[in-house]
């Protein structure tokens, strides 16, 4: 295998803009941000939302999969705890958000780039707000592109290695 | 076996791994003789004399299966696994290691510099006052030296090549094993070239784990040593961080019955594919509180959650590696 080149992104180009995906739950968050919406609140274009009908039912899995496939940051937001339209999925939620922030931390991923906060449907102010600060904590922070880093360590089958079965 | 069948070539190769996985062929004790009976020894430098040339000099195909124990660190074992991929027509990810990067990959939360840093310089064991590192090429006076590559990072052997099964566990299991040999002798070997896990089922090992779930919620979490736990109740009920919803079954869950939690060796259970974040999306299920606070610092009881929801599985996670 050749040595790994140091061809990742370490400076943010002038063409870059940060990525974040963002899980939202049906009853509150997402409402939230559809009323930031209908408020006609500015805030940066950089979040693909997400819809899941519970921030219980974010599988801590989904927001490693979109860092592992390039998101720059993660933000999981649910209603308040005691407001969960299922009574207690966010209780859950409560629970795996800071676990997953300790093993993402051990994984390198600075805590800016994993946002998780509770978003109620009438909160479309503090909603436009987190966005827009996340999203400049994550600018400042520069790209993540951790399949390029992975690429660059001989990970998977990048153009250093010949396929597969050769 | 009819005398007019050719016997099976089996070949075993180690890469980075500890040597169970050679240790746990033996495993099968006096079948190991009917494994005689069917089978060659073609390469197996635990046990045989066999030099990497002899496999070079075999023609392609020339061994039936091959097994396959250890992750990829260095250039010297993505070598021989491509070696050994062109020289046998079943090439088989025997145990963790091999499939799922298995304790080698932990290295993976740390750096090259950091790894060498502990291993050479900075321990209170080593005595390097001259800060000597290992060299890929070295200049002597009697001429050139070369030692593998060390990679950047531990990766599977189905990174480098394909690899048509996998048997996991750390290591596997002897009837486990013994299956899988018997399905090769018979010929009788399914799908191919898929990376098809053998030796083990889709279902966690609560499916398999004599303990009894009595929906108590987790109040507090301790380490293996600071508790007896109740030899009927599940282990993470207790409050000990058992693996057994994430991992797949097929050991029998031994560990378990051993009074230990399980740690995982099988790999991520069926759809799983990190098996740490559905390691912590279980002990979010299984805490009763409504206190964000309380939450926050019954986690934070738990030690070194990423060593310990990875320890098996950290080079077939999502991220696999430290930034």
């Amino acid at each position: 295998m050749a040595q790994p080149q140091a061809s990742r992104e370490t400076a943010a180009s002038p063409a870059w803009e940060p990525r974040i995906i963002a899980f939202l739950c049906y009853w509150c968050s997402y409402t939230g941000a559809d009323n930031a919406g209908i408020a006609r609140l500015k805030y940066p274009a950089n979040a693909d939302i997400i819809r899941l009908n519970c921030s219980g039912r974010i599988d801590p899995q989904l927001v490693t999969a979109a860092f592992s496939r390039g998101a720059d940051g993660v933000m999981v937001c649910g209603c308040h705890p005691g407001c969960c339209h299922y009574i207690s999925g966010n209780f859950k939620t409560m629970v795996r958000m800071p676990l997953l922030q300790r093993v993402l931390e051990d994984l390198g991923i600075e805590k800016e780039r994993f946002v998780h906060e509770w978003v109620s449907a009438s909160e479309a102010e503090k909603f436009s707000k987190l966005v827009a600060q996340t999203v400049e904590n994550v600018r400042a922070l520069g790209p993540l592109n951790w399949p390029g880093m992975l690429h660059d360590r001989g990970v998977g089958h990048g153009q250093d290695r010949k396929p597969w079965g050769e | 076996m009819s005398e007019a069948t050719p016997k099976l070539k089996v070949g075993m190769y180690w890469a980075a791994s500890c040597g169970g996985c050679d240790i746990s062929l033996l495993e099968i004790g006096p079948r190991l003789i009917d494994l005689i009976q069917v089978a060659d020894v073609v390469f197996w430098p635990c046990a045989a004399d066999f030099k990497y040339q002899h496999v070079a000099d075999y023609p392609d195909g020339h061994i039936d299966v091959c097994f396959y124990n250890g992750s990829i660190r260095t250039s010297e074992q993505e070598e021989l696994a491509r070696l050994l991929r062109k020289k046998a027509k079943c090439l088989v990810a025997y145990g963790s290691c091999a499939g799922d990067g298995g304790i080698p990959a932990l290295a993976n939360l740390k750096d090259t510099k950091g790894i060498f840093d502990a291993s050479y310089h900075n321990n209170p064991s080593i005595d390097n006052p001259d800060g000597v590192e290992p060299q890929h090429i070295v200049e002597t006076e009697f001429g050139q030296l070369e030692i593998p590559v060390f990679y950047d990072q531990v990766i599977r052997l189905k990174d480098v090549v394909q690899v048509d099964y996998e048997i996991p566990g750390c290591p596997p299991q002897a009837d486990q094993v013994w299956k899988v040999i018997g399905l090769v002798a018979s010929g009788a070997v399914p799908l191919r070239n898929a990376a098809l896990r053998v030796g083990c089922d889709d279902k966690s090992i609560c499916d398999e784990c004599h303990r009894e779930k009595r929906n108590t919620r987790i109040t507090a979490f301790h380490r293996p040593h600071e508790i007896i736990p109740d030899p009927d109740h599940c282990l993470l009920e207790q409050g000990v961080v058992c693996l057994g919803p994430a991992t797949r079954s097929g050991c029998g869950g031994l560990c378990t019955k051993a009074g230990l939690p399980c740690r995982g060796c099988y790999g991520p259970a069926g759809k799983v594919v990190d098996m740490g974040t559905a390691m912590i999306s279980a002990i979010g299920s299984l805490i009763d509180t409504e206190d964000e606070e309380v939450a926050r610092k019954l986690v934070a009881q738990i030690a070194d959650p990423t060593g310990t929801f990875y320890r098996f599985s950290l080079g077939s996670s999502h991220l696999k590696a430290r930034k």
